[in-house]
């Protein structure tokens, strides 16, 4: 065990899975020398060579263009997008080629190996082009799996998850966290299971549901709830894409009411997808309507970032009229 | 910091590169000989008859498809006639264990790799055989056998995807390389901009071949770019390229031969323009008597790729007319009876609905694919092809 803040965690895992298998490669922008404007790729190139850690043009479509032609190859590219906000220049190879590529060649082809990990998420005052969480726009495209990892723990035995997956995965990363973060990370090589969301605490009174930043927000919101006598279930989904309905629906059956929050707007958002599945799943279960706490169906903004985030009170007001419903 | 070297001036002095005019590349004239002070290639004659059988076969199989097509028996076509030198010949300079990522108008390049008559109608009628599992429209093949990456629907996204799978092979060090093919159209879009300028920065073994053919469905190449083609791109990103007659069979084997050295020897990447017309349609969809002239078509008809072959190849006595007709009379009954046999076979079984979207079933399409076959016994009549599969019972659920 290692203490390690998120973006340690992250370069350990990478470190750890470019020293276990040579086909493994890291690049993006920045990536090279720099270690990526974060850092989450410092000293690969030194230690691993400027074929298998190496700087990209700027070109989004470029990047997981070229990185499905090396996953198609049989190569696991690592591709870093500088922030989620410019994944979107990419959403044509992400969305019509990586997800479609082993299903319209019958599996005579495909590009599992793909790993694409970007920053995402507000709360660093980076505005409306710094701030986005897009999960939501990807969770619409059968074939991506979809991860986002809570801590330095969770980010390395995920990430190394999503590198020896056999489907392209996008890894979102709370960039919020990346340093602010920090604890026990194990030395090994260890993976954490992808499509397993994982129950943080048990409780009776009302499920609470988040990924990524998030669940800080949710423990902060939990902790004041629970001082007033409400017992919270607290559920980290960890895997957007496929997501695990059943722990969410076995937890709703024994608390009977849901609370569901991410950054991402309000229209449109993973919530509304969970929202949907488990009043089908759990109609006669549920005791109060399934809440959402997000953003605003707006932009990012820059000055009014507090207001715009669902915080923890806001999470702790929608755990209170659930309950008193 | 910039490493652009540039003369220094002082007045503005704007040029917009027109002294550059790229020379195209030839070496057969129409009737079968050779341009003065061109030199003969060498070209086995097994191989040149190889090439030249690719290329019969590649019209045949366009014209009774067409055929089949407008009777009605498959959705859609696309003919690869008046490319079939660009295509053939670019593809049989290269390493059969080298990666081609196509468009969609290069069947000859499979066709001279050894696809089978019976692959095609597999595919093109999306039978239980097809490699594809009946998921795609006509005409996008694939086959890992051949290396001949599946094709993609939207344009131009295999030309990045191209320049990675190259920068793989480079790592593996197996002295192969990648070529794609795309239309001078296609080379509009941002992937290939983004292709290309990545390949030459990182020196990747990959070969750019656009099929100049004058029309992206129906506009115009003048309507597409304003430059001298798509060739001087390639000294933006400071990559070797040529300008070939893309109906000139052995001009197109000496350039991408060449190309394949450059590429495999030396990581250069290279792009080749090939300058012909797409005598059909873009597709059985199109109608291009829209927006061009019979004339137009005729002036290119009199250039046919595949008669310029021939010629010459008579004139080496490597081909007589009855060598022609046998082929001809051999291949279109062979296609007529494959389509035949390819039409009676069943389609692909149910479980290929949600096979292949990943590695596994994820358990919530499982339980939609549950319902659906619970759907399919309750109405066995609505969906004829898929009511044997749907038997037995949903807690079996039938996936592999």
């Amino acid at each position: 065990m290692t203490q390690m803040n998120m973006l340690q965690a992250i370069n350990n895992a990478l470190d750890t899975a470019m020293a276990a298998d040579e086909r493994v490669l890291c690049f993006g922008e920045d990536v090279g020398i720099f270690g990526g404007v974060f850092r989450a790729t410092s000293n690969l190139q030194q230690k691993y060579g400027k074929a298998r850690c190496f700087n990209t043009p700027l070109v989004e479509q470029g990047i997981i263009g070229f990185a499905n032609g090396l996953a198609a190859q049989g190569s696991v590219p690592v591709a870093e997008i500088q922030f989620a906000d410019y994944i979107f220049p990419a959403f044509d190879q992400i969305v019509n080629e990586s997800a479609k590529f082993r299903y319209r060649s019958g599996n005579l082809f495909n590009v599992g190996g793909l790993t694409i990990r970007a920053p995402y998420g507000g709360g660093i005052a980076g505005g409306l082009y710094h701030s986005q969480s897009p999960e939501a726009y990807f969770a619409h495209t059968p074939g991506l799996k979809i991860v986002v990892p809570r801590n330095p723990h969770q980010a390395k035995g995920l990430l190394l998850a999503a590198i020896h997956d056999k489907n392209p995965t996008l890894f979102f990363e709370p960039k919020r966290l990346y340093r602010a973060s920090v604890g026990d990370v194990p030395d090994e090589d260890y993976q954490l299971p992808l499509g397993e969301a994982e129950v943080l605490k048990e409780g009776t009174d009302v499920t609470v549901l988040g990924w990524g930043a998030q669940m800080e927000v949710i423990e902060h919101a939990v902790e004041m709830a629970e001082k007033e006598g409400i017992s919270c279930e607290v559920i980290d989904l960890r895997t957007i894409l496929p997501w695990d309905v059943e722990t969410v629906a076995n937890s709703v059956f024994k608390t009977g009411r849901l609370v569901v929050t991410h950054e991402a707007p309000l229209t449109g958002g993973f919530a509304g997808e969970i929202a949907a599945t488990i009043q089908e799943r759990c109609f006669l279960y549920l005791e109060s309507p399934i809440a959402r706490v997000t953003g605003m169906d707006t932009p990012f903004p820059l000055v009014l970032e507090k207001e715009h985030l669902p915080n923890h009170l806001k999470v702790y007001e929608a755990i209170r009229s659930s309950v008193e419903f | 910091m910039t490493t652009t070297k540039a003369k220094v001036a002082y007045s503005p002095v704007f040029t917009d590169g027109a002294e550059f005019r790229i020379p195209t590349f030839k070496l057969l004239k129409q009737d079968g000989s050779l341009y003065k002070g061109a030199k003969a290639p060498d070209i086995s004659k097994e191989k040149a008859l190889r090439i030249y059988r690719a290329m019969v076969t590649t019209r045949i199989l366009d014209e009774r498809m067409l055929a089949a097509q407008r009777q009605g028996r498959l959705s859609f076509y696309m003919q690869c006639t008046g490319e079939e030198a660009a295509v053939i010949g670019s593809t049989a300079a290269l390493d059969d264990a080298d990666m081609i990522m196509a468009q969609y108008r290069e069947q000859g390049s499979l066709v001279y790799r050894g696809f089978t008559i019976d692959e095609f109608m597999n595919q093109l009628f999306g039978n239980e055989l097809d490699y594809g599992k009946g998921r795609q429209m006509p005409v996008h093949y694939g086959s890992a056998e051949l290396n001949y990456m599946t094709i993609s629907s939207p344009l131009a996204t295999q030309i990045p995807q191209a320049t990675g799978y190259a920068y793989g092979q480079k790592l593996r060090g197996e002295g192969h390389c990648t070529i794609t093919y795309f239309g001078e159209g296609a080379a509009s879009e941002g992937d290939f901009h983004a292709a290309l300028n990545m390949a030459a920065v990182h020196r990747v073994p990959v070969i750019f071949l656009c099929r100049n053919n004058g029309y992206a469905i129906s506009t115009p190449a003048a309507e597409q770019f304003a430059a001298d083609g798509v060739a001087p791109r390639a000294y933006g990103y400071k990559m070797d390229v040529i300008r070939v007659d893309g109906n000139d069979i052995l001009a197109m084997h000496e350039a991408t031969k060449a190309a394949r050295s450059l590429a495999v020897e030396h990581n250069r990447p290279v792009l080749i323009e090939a300058m012909s017309y797409r005598l059909a349609a873009h597709s059985s969809s199109d109608d291009p008597s829209g927006y061009r002239s019979k004339d137009e078509e005729a002036v290119w008809r009199e250039k046919d790729p595949i008669l310029r072959m021939r010629l010459w190849l008579e004139s080496k006595k490597w081909w007589t007319e009855d060598d022609e007709k046998k082929l001809q009379e051999n291949m279109r009954r062979e296609v007529l009876e494959t389509m035949k046999r390819a039409q009676k076979r069943p389609p692909p079984a149910l479980d290929t609905l949600v096979s292949d979207v990943y590695d596994e079933v994820p358990p919530a399409l499982a339980e939609q694919f549950d319902k659906l076959k619970a759907h399919i016994r309750r109405h066995p009549d609505a969906y004829p092809k898929s009511a044997e599969h749907a038997k037995g019972t949903a807690k079996e659920g039938g996936l592999k």
